[in-house]
């Protein structure tokens, strides 16, 4: 909502203020003053001149010499509008004058002629262009005939304005028209509010004489008034009204399409002109669309109707969309007589299907989708019946052609002063309340030490005690509000187990290096189960932005590896990045089973220490490892069973199982897939937080530091390549029984010394006895029963 | 004989003042106090000697022998440490060539945001709780007293997955599911999560993007409770001497509605870019639950009242830390996420 300060100040003192404080003061009372637009910003020293001749440059076909007179001399004046024209009355830049931007303008030579200065268009004196209206919008502005040679078009014609941006909450549609926002500022500055006063004579014949009026639907349209204004003059609205509708932006068309805007923008109600002949017979009648029903609309569109579309017809056809926009067959036009002015009461909720169904919005219908004052309807009608008489010429007919069952009750809210101080934590005085509610004009009794208030119809968005609450609070003033803490009983606070286990995850990957990232969750439908270890049916968007965000993922590595490739492309070679987040999977609900996942990529160096020669390349065992220490943070085992996955190295891939459930996979990206994401050697890995959380973790307890020396033994086998170290492991386990203590790989060999298709691996084997030092005789023995069950299991011992 | 011995003894002390190092001092050791040296020789010569003779020769000897062990090891402890600076010389090492990388990693902004938050409000007793962000309808709006045609849905648009399932749009429908689960009994929670919103991404809009919501539900909930629970949280998260002001606002599911702006943290209020010259910047929106939210959750709105707020913490990072593009936050460069691993304290 744009508002005039000039305008505004028709309606309510506004006692002087600079702009920028009125802005602050009503922002500060709740309704938020985007912005404080200067209209005069940057301009001076521009006059009314008078085009006493207009004739070709003789150098230059696009250019005029004019000499203009501008009270004080005529000054020749280059000028290369196509519409300027001898006898006409112009906007005229001196030299010397400023123009928005800081455009300084100087006596200048154009073609070899003197120009003394510039005619300007509106557009040159900061002006929108799709403000301008039609007629001048390709070349320069023509001011009234009446206009006063040599005087300050700043001044003159209400350039001297200040107009206060506001970004109005849905509930405020009261603001949305000039009284609506007087209202307020008459509330704030404690100021009385003057209505328009509304008078003009009337014709002798009946509206009704010339007019019926049906309405079928009336649960859609309460209420409708029609005046008939006849001899109307379609002409140029006067200067100060096409101002104040540019002001407010709008752009002037004809002053009977202007006055129903003024209206509009005066009073909130928005107001349709019909050309009366156009209608044809004589009638309006309010309906539902038929079927297949066609209306074109003032834009231009031929629109297809539904039954749900509430319709103005002339008893035959559709001649406007009813609160959304006017028809072409009904419009006013420059050889239009007699009009008749609409102004109805139309159900938010029909409006809005409506406009949401043609894609149509308009000033008209954005006022009633929020509901428009019932008691503004008939003024409205008759402010516009009036200023048509005024501005137009019109015969005014008698009386006004109305249907009207539209309650216009107030609502009564009773509240309590105790219930508003309990609510705020404050104490504020009964007579201060009271003196509030009249600044608002509310009109209240106080009974019983009850506030009954009786809530004007413009103001629907105060419906229950809270909101009385919050005007007497916005306008006592916030800063009033004193700083408490609840006195509620103590609660104790902080994470869940899971939250718990969440942050050590976090915290742990951050310490061994690797960096958090943050991913969408939104995805192309190719890459929604690319690496998803549960692929479930896809879940897309109704209406999604883009195909590449189109549906939600069931795995976090696609978009993790796309940050990869980012950085890499930057020529950061080593990336280690971690992701937690959700994962959309179809479940049996109509929610669907969010999972939240751990996701790790890295690539590049994983040790870099260059001078002294150390590099380790990331790999397998690295990523491995760190999912070992996390486990171990966890207390649960994590086993790594040999795996596959589109995408991953065949060779070189491993599910995550935790008590024989597979929670995650680890592996290495395809060379396939490195190359399609020009990627180098890449580990990836990506597991269920859910379920790795799953279990709660045993309570800790110590286990007592051992007191006797443990003895160590290593054995070297030769085995065939494709048999596990795991597999050996397990079997050296159960055949050391209790006495062995920890069993490690510290040597692997795959090379020449050996036949094809072996490899030697060696074993360092702990054993220990917590109740004494073991013998070597002890160890010995039991050591001779693991090399047996080795040897008989087809190992062959290494010398 | 005696003659011989000092003979011997001013020998014995030359070669240890020659001696330049342990070797040669431990060759001269050997060569006169070994058990094949002239001193031990002298020793077992005087056998010969008349009887009455031997104890002064003895002594003559003891003295001598004594005198050059004292010297010789004053000697080597000067020979020795002189060695070991001459090794510690030798292994001197260049200290200024960097140290062993140490791999870290760190947090992302917007969760070391979130978790500065959660912590704050922990402290002050609130739990956190964590919703769907595949969400109904019914919780993302209709709880939140947000009915279908309501013309505050215009604010928010939505990504809807079927009539009645959409990406909720904030992370007030934790809030509603709390209060449904809960049964009528008091709250004091803190829902952080991510959220969604059909917006063009540019610099300062995001298809996803972060909240962090705040509820208290109990008896007597005052909106200077609220106040003074905003203000601490302002003065812990942008520094003690932030002032809060509240402004009137709207949200549907609150009543009051404000929003809270913080004195500038850059110029202290005196007006600078940060805060576009007016000394403050908007934070949050908050406000005092409206009864129909508690109604609908069950609650008796007569007798218990509560407070909301709700802030962004992509923006509080970008006022915090100075980030100028929204876009930063996911596209996961290491060169951004690396910047945040220090700590502030
Ligand atoms: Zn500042």
């Amino acid at each position: 909502m744009l508002v005039s300060i000039k305008w505004l100040k028709d309606y309510v003192n506004t006692q002087d203020l600079a702009p920028a404080e009125l802005g602050e003061k009503i922002t500060r009372a709740g309704i938020e003053v985007d912005a404080v637009i200067d209209r005069s910003e940057g301009l001076s020293n521009i006059v009314v001149g008078y085009v006493e001749s207009c004739e070709k440059h003789p150098e230059a076909d696009k250019l005029s010499i004019c000499q203009v007179n501008v009270g004080e001399s005529v000054d020749q004046i280059i000028c290369g509008a196509p519409n300027i024209a001898a006898g006409q009355k112009v906007i005229v830049a001196r030299p010397g004058a400023r123009l928005p931007g800081g455009m300084k303008i100087k006596k200048a030579k154009l073609r070899g002629e003197v120009s003394n200065g510039m005619i300007c268009s509106l557009q040159e004196l900061g002006i929108e262009g799709k403000l301008v209206p039609k007629a001048y919008a390709e070349g320069i502005y023509v001011l009234p005939e009446n206009a006063e040679i040599g005087s300050d078009v700043i001044t003159n014609f209400d350039l001297d304005d200040t107009v206060l941006e506001l970004d109005l909450t849905p509930n405020r549609a009261d603001a949305m028209s000039m009284l609506g926002v007087a209202y307020e500022v008459a509330a704030i500055l404690e100021e009385e509010v003057q209505l328009p006063e509304i008078t003009y004579t009337e014709a002798e014949d009946e509206a009704s004489s010339m007019l019926t009026l049906n309405v079928d639907s009336p649960e859609a349209n309460p209420l409708y008034a029609a005046k008939v204004i006849r001899n109307i003059e379609v002409k140029e609205s006067p200067m100060w009204l096409q101002q104040r509708l540019m002001a407010a932006g709008v752009r002037p068309h004809n002053n009977v399409v202007d006055i129903t805007n003024y209206v509009l923008m005066e009073y909130g109600q928005p107001l349709h002109a019909f050309d009366y002949d156009l209608l044809e017979t004589g009638n309006i009648t309010v309906r539902h669309a038929k079927t297949d029903e066609m209306i074109t609309t003032l834009d231009g569109n031929e629109r297809k109707l539904s039954l749900n579309n509430l319709v103005i017809t002339n008893g035959e056809k559709p001649v406007a969309l009813a609160g959304v926009m006017g028809g072409e067959n009904s419009e006013v036009s420059e050889n239009t007589t007699t009009v008749v002015i609409e102004s109805a009461y139309f159900q938010s909720a029909s409006i809005r299907s409506t406009s949401k169904e043609h894609g149509l919005r308009s000033d008209a219908s954005s006022r009633y989708e929020k509901g428009v004052d019932p008691n503004r309807v008939i003024p409205a009608a008759e402010r516009a019946a009036q200023l048509l008489a005024e501005l137009a010429g019109g015969e005014v007919l008698k009386g006004t052609v109305l249907f009207d069952e539209l309650k216009r009750e107030e609502k009564v809210v009773t509240v309590s002063p105790d219930f508003i101080n309990s609510r705020l934590g404050m104490k504020i005085r009964f007579e201060d309340m009271l003196d509030i509610l009249n600044r608002l004009q509310f009109k209240t009794e106080a009974i019983n030490n009850q506030l009954i208030i009786s809530v004007p119809t413009r103001r629907q968005d105060i419906q229950i005690e809270e909101d009385v609450v919050e005007e007497i609070a916005r306008l006592y003033g916030y800063d009033e509000i004193p700083s408490t803490l609840p006195e509620t009983a103590t609660t104790p606070g902080g994470l869940s187990p899971y939250q718990l286990k969440r942050r050590v995850v976090r915290h742990y990957l951050e310490g061994v290096g690797l960096l958090q990232a943050t991913t969408y969750s939104l995805t192309a439908e190719k890459s929604a189960t690319h690496f998803a270890l549960k692929p479930t049916e896809l879940t897309k968007l109704l209406m999604p932005m883009s195909e590449e965000r189109s549906t939600l993922r069931q795995s976090l590595l696609p978009h993790l590896l796309e940050s990869v490739t980012y950085n890499t492309a930057r020529r950061m070679d080593s990336v280690a990045l971690y992701e937690t987040g959700s994962v959309f999977l179809k479940g049996q609900d109509e929610l669907l089973n969010e999972e939240e996942h751990l996701a790790i990529a890295m690539t590049g160096l994983w040790v870099d220490n260059s001078w002294q020669g150390e590099k380790k390349a990331v790999d397998f065992f690295v990523l491995k490892g760190i999912i070992e220490g996390l486990a171990s943070k966890l207390g649960v085992e994590i086993e790594f069973e040999r795996g596959e996955m589109d995408g991953l190295h065949p060779g070189r891939t491993a599910y995550l199982m935790l008590d024989g459930r597979r929670i995650g996979v680890i592996g290495q990206l395809h060379p396939t897939e490195q190359k399609a994401r020009d990627l180098k050697t890449t580990i990836v890995m990506e597991l269920s937080l859910a379920e790795l959380f799953a279990e709660a973790t045993d309570a800790l307890l110590y286990t007592q530091v051992p007191r006797y020396p443990s003895i160590t033994r290593d054995v070297a086998l030769v085995l065939s390549k494709i048999v596990e170290a795991g597999s050996i492991e397990k079997l050296i386990r159960s055949a050391g029984g209790k006495l062995l203590k920890d069993v490690r790989v510290f040597d692997l060999y795959e090379g020449d010394n050996l036949e094809a298709g072996k490899k030697s691996v060696a074993f360092s084997l702990t054993y220990f006895d917590p109740e004494k030092t073991l013998t070597d005789e002890e160890v010995t023995a039991v050591h001779e029963n693991v090399v047996a069950a080795l040897v008989e299991s087809g190992a062959e011992l290494r010398s | 004989m005696e003659t011989q011995l000092n003979e011997l003894k001013s020998q014995a002390l030359e070669q240890i003042a020659a001696a330049t190092n342990v070797k040669e001092l431990n060759a001269v050791r050997v060569a006169y106090l070994g058990k094949k040296g002239p001193i031990t020789d002298l020793l077992k010569g005087m056998g010969k000697l008349p009887a009455e003779e031997r104890p002064k020769m003895g002594a003559l000897v003891n003295v001598v022998r004594e005198e050059v062990t004292t010297r010789l090891e004053e000697r080597m402890a000067i020979l020795e440490e002189q060695a070991i600076n001459e090794k510690l010389q030798s292994e001197t090492i260049d200290i200024t060539l960097p140290g062993r990388p140490v791999k870290t990693g760190n947090a992302h902004p917007l969760t070391r945001v979130i978790e500065e938050i959660e912590d704050l409000f922990i402290s002050m007793g609130y739990e956190v709780e964590e919703g769907p962000e595949v969400e109904k309808d019914y919780y993302n709006f209709e709880a939140l007293n947000l009915p279908k045609g309501h013309p505050a849905r215009d604010m928010q648009d939505t990504f809807y997955i079927s009539e009645e399932i959409l990406l909720r749009t904030h992370t007030s429908p934790v809030q509603a599911r709390t209060m449904e689960a809960k049964g009528g009994e008091p709250i004091k929670i803190i829902c952080p999560g991510k959220v969604y919103r059909r917006d063009n991404d540019d610099a300062t809009h995001s298809h996803q993007f972060t909240q962090i919501e705040g509820l208290v539900i109990g008896e007597d909930i005052r909106m200077s409770d609220l106040k003074g629970t905003l203000s601490v949280f302002a003065k812990k998260m942008f520094g003690d001497d932030r002032e809060i002001r509240l402004r009137p606002s709207f949200f549907p599911f609150t009543e009051p509605s404000v929003e809270m702006d913080i004195s500038c943290f850059k110029c202290g209020g005196d007006g600078c870019n940060v805060c576009k010259k007016t000394g403050w910047i908007e934070i949050l929106g908050a406000g005092m639950v409206h009864p129909n939210v508690l109604e609908m959750a069950g609650y008796d709105s007569k007798r218990l009242t509560g407070f909301a707020f709700g802030m962004g913490p992509e923006r509080i990072a970008m006022l915090k830390y100075g980030i100028e593009d929204i876009r930063h936050f996911y596209t996961n460069d290491v060169r951004f996420l690396s910047q945040f691993e220090r700590t502030e304290v």
